[in-house]
C-alpha cells in the first residue's frame, strides 16, 4: 500500500513536469509555429540593416509571412544581405515587389515591411532564391539628426 | 618550510578527495548496472527528492514570477514599454532562475537530507553491514540516490519556470493590466526553444548532477560521529551552492556569451 502510494506520487510529479514542458514548448516558445511550416527562400540587398536581428518578422500589412534567417555582408560590393524564408502559402508576390526595414513602436524591434508591388503582365512572381531590388535601409536616427541640423543651419 | 608542507599536504588531501569521489561515482553508476533491482529503487527515492522538494520550488517559483514582474512593470512603464513584460520574465526565469534557484533549493532541501542519511548509515554501520551480507552500499544505497537527484532536479526547474511565468502572468496582466496577447505574444517571437529552454534544462541537469554527486559523496564520506555529519552537511550546502553559482557563470558564458 505504501510504495503504491509513492508510485502514485511519482506519475503525479512526472505528469506536472510534462505538462510544464508543453506549456514552454507551446504557448511560451511557441515551438509549432517556427519549423514545421514549408518555406522558400528571398534575399534582399540593404545600405543599412540598423538594428535587424536574426528570426526578425518579415510582415505584409502588419500580417506576418516569414522570418530573417541570414544576415551576411556581400564581399563583391560590401552590402548586408538579408537572407529570408517566408510561408510557402504566399508564394505569389510578383517582382516588383519593395521591402524596407521599419520599427514597430518607437521603441520595439526592427522587422522587414513587405510591400507587394503591381502584377502587370510580362511580370513573374518571385519564386525560391530571388532577390529583391527595390529596398529601403533602416531609418538610423542620427543620419536623420545630422541632416536635419544641416537643413536648418542653411536657412 | 612548515608552510610549504602544509601546501603540499593540503593539496594532495584534496587531491585524494577527488579521487575518492571520482571512484564512488564510477562505482555507483557504470560499474554493472542493475537495472531490474535499481528501478523501483531509484522510483522510492525520486519520491523523496523530487516530489517532497515539489511544494517549495512550486511556491518559490510562483512568487519569484510575481516579483519579478511587479519590479519589471515599475521600470518598464516609465518608457511605456510594459508589453515586453513578458519576454524579461520568461528569459530570465528560462535562462538563469529557473535553473539556479532551483538547484540552490535542491541543495538546501534534498542535498542535505541526502548527506545527512547516508552519514548516519555509515555512523550506525548499516553500510559496513551491507557489506557483510554482500550487498555492494554503492549500488544498494548511492546509486539509486544519485539518479533520483539527476532526473528530479530538473524536472523541478522546468515546473518552476513554468510557474513562476504564469506568476508573472497572475501580478502583470490580472493586477497591473498588461495586455494578455501582449504578454504571451511578444513571449513567443522572442523566447527560442532551442536556445533559452533547451540551455536551461542542460544547465539544470548539469547542476544535479554535480549537487546530487557532492551530496552522496559528502555523507559516503564523513567522519562518522555526530560532529562528522553536521559539518559533512554544512558542506554539502556551501560546496554545492558555490559549484552551482561558479558553473552558472561559465555555462552562461558559454551558451549566451558570444551571440
Amino acid at each position: 500500500m505504501k510504495s503504491r502510494k509513492v508510485e502514485l506520487l511519482v506519475g503525479v510529479f512526472v505528469a506536472l513536469t510534462i505538462a510544464a514542458g508543453l506549456m514552454l514548448a507551446l504557448k511560451v516558445a511557441d515551438q509549432s509555429m517556427s519549423s514545421s511550416e514549408d518555406t522558400y527562400i528571398l534575399y534582399a540587398k540593404f545600405d543599412n540593416i540598423g538594428g535587424l536581428k536574426v528570426r526578425s518578422a518579415v510582415k505584409v500589412g502588419g500580417v506576418t509571412v516569414g522570418r530573417v534567417d541570414d544576415i551576411t555582408l556581400s564581399n563583391s560590393d560590401f552590402t548586408p544581405v538579408v537572407t529570408m524564408s517566408i510561408s510557402s502559402e504566399f508564394d505569389q508576390f510578383p517582382e516588383t515587389s519593395s521591402v524596407s526595414i521599419l520599427t514597430s513602436g518607437l521603441l520595439g524591434e526592427q522587422y522587414i515591411g513587405f510591400q507587394p508591388g503591381f502584377a502587370i503582365d510580362g511580370i513573374e512572381n518571385l519564386a525560391e532564391g530571388d532577390y529583391i531590388e527595390d529596398t529601403k535601409s533602416a531609418l538610423v536616427l542620427e543620419d536623420l539628426i545630422g541632416q536635419f541640423l544641416f537643413s536648418s543651419n542653411d536657412g | 618550510m612548515n608552510w610549504l608542507m602544509n601546501l603540499g599536504a593540503n593539496t594532495l588531501n584534496r587531491l585524494e578527495m577527488f579521487g575518492r569521489a571520482t571512484l564512488m561515482l564510477f562505482g555507483a553508476i557504470i560499474a554493472k548496472p542493475q537495472p531490474l533491482k535499481l528501478i523501483p529503487l531509484t522510483i522510492k527515492q525520486i519520491y523523496v527528492v523530487g516530489v517532497q522538494s515539489l511544494l517549495i520550488v512550486v511556491v518559490s517559483g510562483l512568487f519569484i514570477g510575481m516579483v519579478m514582474a511587479l519590479q519589471g512593470y515599475t521600470i518598464l512603464v516609465g518608457y511605456g514599454a510594459e508589453g515586453s513584460l513578458g519576454p524579461m520574465v520568461a528569459l530570465s526565469l528560462l535562462r538563469e532562475l529557473g535553473p539556479v534557484v532551483t538547484a540552490l533549493l535542491f541543495a538546501g532541501r534534498a542535498g542535505s537530507a541526502l548527506t545527512a542519511e547516508i552519514g548516519l548509515m555509515k555512523a550506525t554501520e548499516q553500510l559496513s553491514s551491507l557489506e557483510m551480507m554482500a550487498v555492494d552500499p554503492l549500488r544498494r544505497v548511492i546509486a539509486p540516490r544519485l539518479w533520483a537527484g539527476i532526473i528530479s532536479m530538473p524536472m523541478l526547474a522546468l515546473i518552476f519556470s513554468a510557474v513562476g511565468i504564469l506568476g508573472g502572468h497572475l501580478v502583470g496582466v490580472d493586477w497591473l493590466g498588461v495586455d494578455s496577447g501582449s504578454y504571451w505574444s511578444i513571449m513567443q517571437s522572442t523566447v527560442d526553444w532551442n536556445k533559452d529552454v533547451v540551455n536551461g534544462i542542460i544547465k539544470s541537469i548539469v547542476f544535479a548532477f554535480v549537487i546530487t554527486w557532492i551530496a552522496t559523496f559528502k555523507g559516503y564520506d564523513s567522519i562518522p560521529t555526530s560532529e562528522g555529519i553536521s559539518k559533512a552537511t554544512t558542506e554539502t550546502v556551501v560546496f554545492s551552492s558555490l559549484a552551482v553559482l561558479g558553473l552558472d557563470f561559465i555555462m552562461t558564458a558559454l551558451m549566451f556569451g558570444i551571440e
